[in-house]
C-alpha cells in the first residue's frame, strides 16, 4: 500500500533503485540537489539540472512537463551524499507562484513503473516558486523518504544559497538550470515578462530584494536544521505554520470537512455525509481503518439492538392488547371483539414499520460506509479477493491488526463486518473440526469438514507471514498423523515453515520442547532485563504453531507442553492456532476445559457462536478463504520465500 | 439567549430555523468541595450523577448512568462519571448525549434526573446547575440552578417526548430523595 505523507513524515524506503514520479499542476521543472549530513551542498556535483542532467545516481529530466518520471539509484550515489532533494521549480514566464497552480504529487515508486511506495502531495503553497518537494535521506545506513514540501519565494536561487551555496554561485548555477528552458510563452506579456526569480508578483518588492542582485539568504527559511518546522510562507516574515491536515482526506470528502462522528452532525438532517475510508482516529491509516471497522461492528450492533428492542415492545404491546380483548366481556357480544383485536395488529404493525424504516436507513449508511472501507483496508485487513492482494509485498513492518473473518446479522447478511483483532494474538486460536459445533457443521461429512477447517489454518498463516516482515515471522506445524498433509502442501512446496510439518509422537514432542525452551529463555531474558542476551540459537521471530489433530501424538507431558504455550506463549511471541474436535480430547475429561475456554473458537463453516461486546447479539461468522481456483495464497507464499531469500542470501 | 425554565413548563424541540432538533446534551455541573485545614483529602467530596432513564409507554426499558454509559441502540450517551465535581466555571462535568434520530422508534419519553450520590443535599452544592443544550450548535435551551434548592438529594430535571413526529422537552424541576435513579423511579411515574 502506498503510504500517504503528510509534511514532515518519513517512511522507509527499502529499494536501492527507485523510481520518481511527479504530477504537477503546471508545467514544472524537476531538478534533483545532493546535499551531506548537514545539508549543505557542496563540491561541484550539487544539482541535476536540464543543463547536467545526469549526477552520479540521479538523472533528472530535460524538459518542461507537468508529468515527470526519473529514477535515482541510492546505491550509486557518492557516499558523502546523505540527502537527496526532488526540487519543483516554476519557469520564467510560467505561473508566478505555487498557490496559483493546482497543489502538486510526488511520489516515490519502485523502478521501471513500480507500485508506489510513498506519495506526498504539497498542499498550503503560496508564493513559493521553487520547492523541495521530497528529500531522500540516508539514517543509520538505511535511506528513508521525506515529506518536505517548503520552498522559496525567491526561487531556485535563493534555495541554493540556502543550502550553502555562496549568493553569486547560487545565482549562477540557478541561472544555468533555468536558461536552457524555453520561457513559457504566455498570452499575459507583463507576466511574462516578470523577472525569473522573483515571487509573488503580488508582494511588494523593495528594491533590496529585486531579482537583479538576490540578497543574502532569505530570511524565513531553515531547510536544513530542522527542516520541517515550519513553512515558510512568502517573503513577508509571517511566524511558519505547519499544515497537520491530510491532503488525500481532504479531498476525498468533498461534503462537509470532517464527517462527524454522529449522524446527527451532518451538515443537512436527514443528508448523512458521505462516507469516507480512514474516517475515524488514529495515527496511521491503518490504525484509522481499524477503528473505523470497529466503529461500524459497534453501530450496526446498536442499531440491530434498538430494532429488534422495537420489535419486541410492538409485540408484547399487541400481546396484552390481544389479550385485554380477548379477556373484556365487552367484547363477548358483537363485532367489537374483532375491531379491537385489529387495532392491536395495526398498531404492532405500524410500530415495526417505523422501527424498519430506521433500520433501512442505518444499514443503508453502513453498507455505503462498508463499501468505501472494504475496497481501502490494506493486506492484513482485507479479503483475500482485495486486489490489495496482487499488488502486495512484504512489508517494513509487522500490521497492526489481522482479519480472522467476517461477521453478520441476521438483519441484513450482505453487510459483512470484517472481524479484526489486534496482534500480536492475545489468545491463540481454535478452528473447531468438530461435526458437533454447529449445525453447519452437522450437515458436513467429517473429511470435507476437517479439509476446510485446515485450509482455513493454512490461509490464516498465509496472511500472518505474508504481511509480517521477512524473518520476523515463523510458523510451525504439528501433524501428527500427517492428516492435514493435501492442505499444508503450499507451505511445504514454498519452503517458508520453519522446519517440516512433525508427525509421529517424536515429531510432537520435539517441536513443543523447543518452543517451551524458547518461551522459558526469552521469559527468563525480558525478566533480567537483558533481551539481547539470548543464546544465537533462540529465534526472537513471532511464532505460530498449527496443531493438527490433537490429541493424536500427544502423551501427557505433550499436552502438558501445549497448556504452558498456550498460557505463557502470547506475551513472548508464541501464538498458538490449533484445529482440532474437542470431542476428540474428551478421554482428558474437564481437564482441557481451561485450553478451549483460553483459546478463540474459530468455525471453518458460518457458525453464530460470537458476541459482540456491547449488546451480546449473536453474530455469524464465516471464513474468509481464497476463491474457488484463486492462486492468490502460492503467489502471497512465493513473495515471502523470495523477500528471505533476499534477508538472508 | 437561555431560558430559565419554569416547572412545569414545555417547549417544543423545534429549532429557530424550523428544523426539529436532532441531538441534545442533559449537561450537568457543580463547584468541587472546598478544601480545608491540614488534611485536605478528608474533605467530604461531592459526587453528583447524572441519569438518563428511557419509557416505553410508561415502562423503563433502558437507562443511562455512570454503571451503563450508553443504552444498547446507541442513542443516549454518557460522558463518564466525575466523582468531585469541577472547579465552578460553568462547564459541565458530566453529560448525556442524546442522539434523537437514533432514539428507537417505541421509546416516547426520556428522563433527566440529577442524584447526590454521596448525601449532600442541594444546600450544601455550590453553583450547581443542569442544562439541556442543542448539541448541534451549543445553544442553551434551558437551565436549572440546583444550589440553594432546599434539602433534597435529587431533583427530576426534565423529560424529552415525542410528540408527533418530533420531540418536545418538559422542564420538571421536581425535587426528590434518592442515592441513584432507582430510589426515583416512585417519583418519576407521576411525571409519565
Amino acid at each position: 500500500m502506498t503510504a500517504e505523507l503528510v509534511r514532515g513524515q518519513n517512511h522507509p524506503v527499502s529499494q536501492s533503485r527507485v523510481e520518481i514520479r511527479v504530477s504537477a499542476g503546471a508545467p514544472v521543472l524537476a531538478l534533483a540537489s545532493l546535499a551531506d549530513e548537514q545539508g549543505r551542498l557542496a563540491g561541484s556535483e550539487v544539482l541535476a539540472h536540464p543543463g547536467a542532467r545526469s549526477l552520479p545516481g540521479v538523472d533528472a529530466p530535460a524538459e518542461l512537463a507537468d508529468r515527470h518520471t526519473f529514477a535515482v539509484d541510492l546505491d550509486a550515489v557518492a557516499a558523502d551524499v546523505h540527502r537527496v532533494g526532488v526540487l519543483l521549480v516554476l519557469p520564467p514566464g510560467g505561473p508566478v507562484r505555487f498557490g496559483a497552480v493546482p497543489a502538486s504529487h510526488v511520489a516515490v515508486a519502485g523502478p521501471d513503473g513500480g507500485t508506489e511506495i510513498a506519495g506526498y502531495t504539497l498542499t498550503g503553497l503560496d508564493a513559493e516558486t521553487a520547492v523541495v518537494a521530497l528529500e531522500l535521506y540516508r539514517r543509520q545506513g538505511a535511506w528513508k523518504v521525506r515529506a518536505v514540501g517548503q520552498g522559496y519565494a525567491d526561487g531556485l536561487g535563493a534555495l541554493l544559497a540556502d543550502g550553502g551555496l555562496s549568493v553569486p554561485a547560487a545565482r549562477e548555477l540557478a541561472a544555468a538550470a533555468l536558461r536552457t528552458v524555453a520561457p513559457v510563452k504566455e498570452a499575459d506579456a507583463t507576466r511574462a515578462a516578470l523577472p525569473t526569480l522573483v515571487g509573488d508578483v503580488r508582494a511588494p518588492q523593495t528594491p533590496a530584494q529585486a531579482p537583479a542582485s538576490v540578497p543574502e539568504p532569505p530570511g524565513p527559511v531553515p531547510v536544513s536544521g530542522v527542516p520541517y518546522a515550519g513553512t515558510p510562507s512568502g517573503g513577508d516574515g509571517s511566524p511558519p505554520t505547519i499544515s497537520y491536515t491530510h491532503p488525500r482526506r481532504r479531498r476525498t470528502s468533498s461534503e462537509p470537512p470532517e464527517p462527524a462522528p454522529r449522524p446527527a452532525a451532518a451538515a443537512e438532517p436527514g443528508q448523512p455525509p458521505r462516507p469516507v475510508a480512514g474516517d475515524a482516529s488514529g495515527w496511521s491509516m491503518d490504525e484509522r481503518l481499524y477503528n473505523q471497522v470497529w466503529g461500524m461492528f459497534e453501530d450496526l450492533a446498536r442499531t440491530a439492538a434498538a430494532y429488534r428492542s422495537a420489535v419486541e415492545f410492538a409485540d408484547n404491546r399487541m400481546e396484552r392488547e390481544l389479550d385485554d380483548a380477548l379477556s373484556d366481556p365487552r367484547h363477548r357480544l358483537g363485532g367489537s371483539g374483532n375491531a379491537a383485536r385489529d387495532t392491536a395488529r395495526a398498531r404492532r404493525e405500524e410500530l415495526v414499520a417505523q422501527a424498519q424504516a430506521v433500520l433501512d436507513r442505518d444499514l443503508a449508511q453502513l453498507v455505503a460506509e462498508a463499501e468505501v472501507v472494504e475496497p481501502a483496508l490494506p493486506a492484513a485487513y482485507a479479503r483475500w479477493d482485495n486486489p490489495v492482494w496482487h499488488g502486495h509485498r512484504t512489508p517494513e513492518e509487522g500490521p497492526l491488526a489481522l482479519r480472522l473473518g467476517d461477521l453478520h446479522l441476521p438483519e441484513r447478511p450482505d453487510l459483512r463486518i470484517p472481524m479484526l483483532v489486534r496482534l500480536p494474538l492475545e489468545r491463540g486460536l481454535w478452528i473447531d473440526n468438530g461435526r458437533t459445533g454447529s449445525e453447519a457443521a452437522m450437515a458436513m461429512d467429517t473429511d470435507r469438514l476437517r479439509r476446510a477447517a485446515m485450509d482455513m489454518a493454512v490461509a490464516h498463516a498465509v496472511r500472518l507471514l505474508a504481511v509480517h516482515p521477512a524473518d520476523r515471522f515463523s510458523v510451525h506445524v504439528i501433524d501428527a498423523a500427517g492428516a492435514g498433509a493435501a492442505s499444508l502442501a503450499p507451505l511445504v512446496r514454498a519452503g517458508v515453515l520453519a522446519a517440516p510439518p512433525a508427525a509421529g509422537v517424536a515429531g510432537v514432542s520435539r517441536t513443543l520442547a523447543e518452543l517451551t525452551r524458547r518461551v522459558d529463555l526469552v521469559q527468563m531474558a525480558l525478566k533480567a532485563g537483558a533481551p539481547e542476551d539470548l543464546p544465537p540459537d533462540v529465534d526472537t521471530a513471532e511464532q505460530l504453531l498449527i496443531v493438527h489433530d490433537f490429541p493424536h501424538g500427544f502423551d501427557d507431558r505433550a499436552v502438558t507442553q501445549l497448556r504452558y504455550l498456550a498460557d505463557e506463549g502470547a506475551a513472548v511471541g508464541v501464538h498458538l492456532l490449533m484445529v482440532a474436535d474437542r470431542d476428540e480430547a474428551s478421554a482428558y475429561g474437564p481437564l482441557l476445559d481451561p485450553l478451549w475456554r483460553s483459546l478463540m473458537r474459530l468455525s471453518p463453516v458460518p457458525d453464530n457462536h460470537l458476541a459482540d461486546p456491547w449488546v451480546h447479539h449473536a453474530w455469524t461468522f464465516e471464513p474468509d478463504v481464497p476463491p474457488q481456483g484463486s492462486r492468490v495464497l502460492d503467489q502471497a507464499l512465493d513473495r515471502v520465500a523470495a523477500a528471505r531469500r533476499t534477508t538472508r542470501p | 439567549m437561555t431560558v430559565n425554565m419554569t416547572k412545569g413548563q414545555a417547549i417544543s424541540l423545534q429549532k429557530a430555523d424550523g428544523g426539529t432538533l436532532t441531538a441534545v446534551r442533559m449537561g450537568l455541573g457543580w463547584q468541587a468541595a472546598k478544601r480545608r485545614g491540614l488534611f485536605g483529602s478528608r474533605t467530604r467530596e461531592i459526587d453528583l450523577d447524572a441519569s438518563a432513564v428511557l419509557f416505553a409507554d410508561k415502562q423503563p426499558v433502558d437507562v443511562v448512568f455512570f454503571r451503563h454509559l450508553q443504552s444498547d441502540d446507541g442513542s443516549v450517551r454518557h460522558t463518564g462519571d466525575n466523582l468531585v465535581g469541577g472547579v465552578g466555571q460553568g462547564g459541565d462535568d458530566e453529560a448525556i448525549l442524546v442522539d434523537l434520530q437514533r432514539v428507537p422508534v417505541h421509546i416516547d419519553q426520556i428522563v433527566f434526573t440529577v442524584n447526590s450520590f454521596t448525601g449532600q443535599t442541594f444546600q450544601e452544592v455550590q453553583n450547581a446547575f443542569c442544562r439541556i443544550v442543542d448539541e448541534t450548535n451549543g445553544q442553551e435551551l434551558a437551565r436549572y440552578t440546583l444550589d440553594g434548592g432546599g434539602a433534597y438529594t435529587a431533583q427530576i430535571m426534565a423529560k424529552v417526548s415525542r410528540v408527533g413526529s418530533g420531540w418536545q422537552m418538559t422542564a420538571l424541576g421536581n425535587p426528590a430523595n434518592g442515592r441513584t435513579f432507582q430510589d426515583l423511579m416512585p417519583a418519576i411515574l407521576p411525571h409519565l
